[in-house]
């Protein structure tokens, strides 16, 4: 498993320009030796099947350790997001400039508001 | 659950014993997966806090560094193009340690800077400053973004990991613990049983026994007369009853 982390030190980003050119400014993007890129920008001429695809990608490379995502994106692929149960990569939904972060749509705070209405 | 289900044994004392000894097993590997789920259930409740609180932060992070963007916006001009394209390699890059918790292994990750500023152009017109400004916010609001990716995995993992104890905490409670019990029950009342069988047949045997002792005896009687020839008088002479 030690290995396996290892391998995992990037960190991806779907989300819109600002978000991007932020996180980007900061240091994380990455364009490996195929000219594949770990980030993806949307905006409203982007279709929904290459925010799939791209969300899909990102879940599956052996790369990528964490996969930040604009909530109002992850709101397009909801779905999705609610399926990725693994542990790794872990997807983090971050707010935008936009749009303002609303815990209540966020699917691990869903879990964690179930599970503590559960416990207590 | 069929509240009678037993292990196939031989009802022995041999097995008997080893049963009971698999009970005290199974009871104390209940007790250690308890306690085990118990001291995983306060870790994984400290992480959810942790989760709660740093997602609130995250949120006032990202607004803070939404502004120092527009800032560069302002001072620079839009800087989107020539940062997307000047992307070569990771710069900010995380590492994964792991973290023992009775047993389970947490991720937790780490940044760490790898390789040179690939923007240092960037804003070199006007603007550099607030560029070099933004560029810190964004960092330490990664850094923020990685803790709580770490929270968040290993929530994920715990969550996993607690549900899997309890479920082995309840099939042992609920299973095994029974089936032991039902079948120490059942040895014992086998062996009860064959007890009283023995017992019974003991005493049959010593009954079978006095049986011929008796007659054995009676037959001496008889062919004792014959041969001492001592006559006992008040046995052998039988003195007819007087009937009036």
């Amino acid at each position: 498993m030690a290995n396996l982390l290892r391998e995992r030190s990037l960190l991806a980003l779907i989300g819109d320009e600002d978000t991007v050119t932020g996180l980007l400014l900061a240091g994380i993007g990455h364009i490996d030796t195929k000219q594949k890129s770990n980030f993806l920008i949307v905006d409203s001429k982007t279709p929904l099947a290459t925010i799939e695809e791209t969300f899909i990608e990102f879940t599956h490379r052996k790369d990528i350790a964490i996969v930040l995502i604009n909530q109002h994106v992850a709101d397009m692929i909801r779905q999705l997001v609610d399926e990725h149960d693994q542990a790794f990569p872990s997807v983090l939904e971050i707010p935008s400039k936009d749009h303002p972060y609303d815990p209540a749509k966020d699917s691990v705070l869903k879990r964690v508001q179930r599970l503590t209405g559960d416990y207590n | 659950m069929s509240s009678n289900a037993r292990f196939n044994v031989f009802p022995t004392r041999m097995a008997l014993t080893n049963m009971k000894s698999k009970l005290k097993g199974a009871q104390n590997g209940h007790n250690l997966l308890k306690r085990k789920s118990e001291a995983l259930t306060r870790r994984f409740r400290e992480i959810v806090k942790k989760i709660e609180e740093s997602k609130m932060k995250m949120g006032k992070i990202m607004q803070v560094a939404s502004f120092s963007l527009a800032e560069v916006a302002y001072t620079t001009g839009d800087i989107s193009f020539q940062v997307r394209e000047s992307v070569a390699s990771a710069q900010l890059k995380v590492r994964a340690k792991s973290e023992n918790v009775s047993g389970v292994q947490l991720p937790i990750f780490e940044h760490y800077i790898d390789g040179q500023n690939a923007f240092e152009l960037t804003g070199l017109g006007r603007g550099g400053q607030q560029v070099q400004k933004c560029k810190d916010t964004y960092i330490s609001a990664t850094k923020v973004l990685i803790e709580l990716a770490s929270l968040q995995t290993a929530f994920v993992v715990l969550d996993e990991v607690i549900r899997l104890t309890n479920r082995r905490v309840n099939a042992i409670e609920h299973v095994t613990i029974p089936k032991y019990e039902n079948t120490i029950a059942y040895i014992i009342s086998e062996l009860d049983e064959q007890d009283r069988e023995e017992f019974f047949r003991l005493k049959m045997i010593q009954k079978k026994k006095n049986q011929g002792k008796e007659a054995e005896e009676n037959k001496a009687i008889e062919t004792g007369e014959l041969k001492t020839g001592t006559q006992n008088i008040l046995e052998s002479i039988r003195d007819e009853d007087v009937i009036f």
